[in-house]
């Protein structure tokens, strides 16, 4: 299959705050390719120099055939990018703002309509209503059906679903379903580790440096260890306690139980008893499969440089 | 050429959308020729003058009525005392202190030089010097009619004279108001362009909106040139409308011709235009560039030449506004207006304006990057 995107040792800095180190990864024609990370992991800045507005310090990204400096211009025709924020005009309408983002990409709304219509359509009923006094979900929609407006080939969404509702984000997610069968690459970046699995492959990012770039499924079974869920009432208790018990490797809170490993990937009455003398009773432990998450948090934990590819 | 239009209408939109720069646009020009035009004037009337007559002879009479007799002086105060007229000097309830000593219409008739005293408040030194030079040419006429009396007995010779008459060309009457509305047209075209078109760059990076037009294959010129243009219209618009005003309320002579008036201000704006897309470019936030503009608005006006004569600038001002736009439409807008000038009688105006136009939108085009 072609490649969209080939990165190889991309660094950049700013100043003195090392943004981005040695990242390199490739994405796959028609692949919806997640970059999952906390704030601060480098991911702006990654699709900015993708989408040509940064130029990278050290390293070469070649998108779509084209390097990112010297090819820009004709990049330029063929990426549709949705910034984080909101970054359509507030004061025109929603039809203005498709109109001229058309135009300026040489092309007509009408030209495209079939490319955006399951997407515009949600908000074709306000089409004379501004930008700015959309909601969230509706504001996102018409970021994504600008971005989309000239047909381009890669589709470039920097957290898309950030501030937006569950219903909202769900619905997002099967648009960016529906879009592949125009044969559009999209890259998108998240915090949400949930949105990982939606996505072919992803990407987990952090401080600067890809851990891991996996099918999310392959992700999950990376996991190293035995996983458990405990359950108990009080919550943040639980959590010191089970930190502070010596068989424990690590302990994170997630949703409302408890993840914790073992060193013996297993645990006995002890743990009970000593959860007891902690003060804390009507413990539930079971085993259960890693999400992408506790992998994520088993990378960071390790502090690995080391890239496993899928 | 599709885009471009594109993006100008786009300007339009976003600057007749908000409802009070749309209507602002218009009113800013309006008022500030009202207020601007008749309150800026050198002309000075009424000085209030405080009288120390020791002297109380029909000769010091007739002086201090020739003072009363002139538009410019008010006599406010009468008094013996020294320290009472310095006291209303110092307490500002008069501008100038006369002292006419005792004997001074003996000496007079005598044919003997006499001395008589004036203090000036001097806090405003342009109000000051102006009505020295007006109590001067009092004292003068009073000078010449004491000689006519003096010679009229017949028992001296006429002295030879040479006698100035002068005549104010291009402005007759010393009119202020026609001296300042060439150029305070100037600075609305300057303010208006200035900080609307720089306000308008800024806030598309404070907004975010930028980023999404950098990404697009819009080229920088056509992108600054779009940025340019609803401003220049507006700023010839706002010409029109001053004119208008200039006209009706102030009945502005105009001598010359107004597509050459036109022409100046629409290059003088490319150059403010041009300046102004500059200094955004460096600026993230609108706070940033408003104090920058401040700074150079300031600066172009006070230095344009519209209250104080460029040539009695020190030289390296006059240095200076070889590359100040504001001074050379200054320069445009009244030869035009009041002179008649032609094309060629500004030439060297014009292209130097033209110089300096393209210098400041090509550094304007060339700052403005679309990768960072």
């Amino acid at each position: 299959m072609q490649k969209i995107i080939e990165a190889r040792g991309i660094c950049k800095k700013f100043g003195k705050t090392q943004a981005l180190k040695d990242i390199s990864f490739e994405v796959s024609e028609g692949e919806i390719f997640g970059f999952i990370g906390p704030d601060g992991a480098g991911k702006t800045t990654l699709f900015r120099i993708i989408a040509t507005l940064l130029i990278p310090d050290e390293g070469t990204m070649e998108v779509m055939g084209l390097d990112s400096v010297s090819g820009y211009r004709e990049l330029r025709k063929n990426i549709g990018y949705m910034p984080g924020r909101f970054s359509l005009y507030q004061d025109l309408s929603v039809e203005e703002n498709l109109n001229f983002y058309a135009t300026v990409f040489g092309t007509t709304l009408k030209e495209n309509y079939d490319l955006i219509a399951d997407i515009y359509s949600h908000i074709e009923p306000f089409k004379k209503r501004l930008a700015g006094k959309l909601s969230g979900g509706m504001k996102q929609k018409l970021a994504l059906s600008c971005a989309l407006i000239h047909k381009p080939g890669l589709l470039i969404l920097d957290e898309p679903t950030t501030g937006v509702d569950a219903v909202s984000r769900a619905e997002f997610w099967g648009m960016l379903r529906n879009l592949r069968q125009h044969n559009i690459t999209i890259i998108v970046s998240t915090p949400y580790m949930d949105e990982a699995m939606k996505c072919d492959r992803v990407a987990l990012i952090q401080a600067g440096r890809i851990l891991s770039v996996n099918q999310p499924d392959k992700i999950r079974e990376q996991f190293t260890r035995k996983l458990f869920s405990v359950q108990a009432p009080e919550k943040y208790k639980l959590i010191h306690a089970l930190r502070s018990y010596p068989g424990t490797v690590t302990a994170y809170p997630f949703g409302d139980s408890v993840h914790v490993t073992f060193r013996s990937d297993e645990f006995d009455n002890s743990l009970y008893e000593y959860l007891r003398g902690m003060g804390i009773t009507n413990v539930v432990i079971h085993e259960t499969r890693a999400g992408i998450e506790d992998r994520f948090l088993e990378l960071m934990e390790k502090g690995t440089t080391a890239i496993d590819r899928g | 050429m599709r885009t471009i239009f594109y993006l100008i209408r786009k300007e339009f939109i976003q600057i007749f959308r908000d409802k009070f720069i749309g209507k602002a646009i218009f009113g800013v020009p309006i008022v500030q020729m009202l207020i601007l035009v008749p309150a800026v004037t050198f002309e000075i009337k009424n000085v209030r003058l405080c009288i120390i007559d020791r002297d109380m002879t029909t000769e010091s009479r007739e002086l201090v009525n020739q003072l009363e007799g002139s538009t410019f002086f008010k006599v406010t105060f009468s008094t013996f005392s020294e320290q009472e007229a310095n006291n209303l000097l110092h307490k500002g309830k008069c501008d100038l202190v006369l002292q006419i000593p005792m004997g001074f219409g003996k000496e007079t008739g005598n044919g003997n030089p006499v001395r008589i005293m004036v203090s000036a408040n001097a806090i405003n030194a342009v109000n000051a010097q102006l009505s020295w030079a007006y109590l001067n040419g009092v004292i003068r006429d009073y000078n010449r009619n004491i000689m006519a009396e003096n010679t009229s007995g017949g028992t001296l010779p006429p002295v030879p004279q040479v006698q100035v008459t002068s005549r104010y060309w291009y402005n007759e009457l010393l009119n202020y108001k026609y001296y300042m509305l060439p150029g305070v047209l100037g600075i609305l075209v300057l303010a208006i362009g200035f900080i609307l078109a720089g306000l308008n760059l800024v806030k598309e990076k404070e907004s975010g909106t930028i980023e999404q037009i950098n990404v697009t294959p819009v080229k920088k010129v056509h992108f600054i040139i779009a940025k340019m243009v609803p401003f220049l219209i507006i700023g010839l618009i706002d010409l029109a409308v001053g004119l208008i005003i200039g006209k009706l309320a102030f009945n502005i002579p105009f001598e010359g011709s107004i597509a050459i008036l036109f022409l100046g201000s629409a290059i003088f704006l490319v150059a403010v235009l041009g300046l102004a897309l500059f200094i955004s470019t460096f600026s993230s936030t609108q706070q940033q560039f408003m104090f920058t503009a401040f700074f150079f608005i300031i600066v172009f006006i006070l230095m344009s030449g519209i209250f104080t004569p460029l040539e009695s600038m020190p030289a390296w001002a006059q240095k200076f506004d070889l590359i100040n736009p504001a001074a050379y439409v200054m320069r445009i807008n009244r030869m035009v207006m009041l002179k008649g000038s032609t094309f060629q009688d500004i030439s060297t105006e014009i292209y130097s304006l033209m110089l300096i136009a393209i210098v400041f939108t090509a550094l304007a085009i060339w700052r403005y990057r679309k990768t960072a």
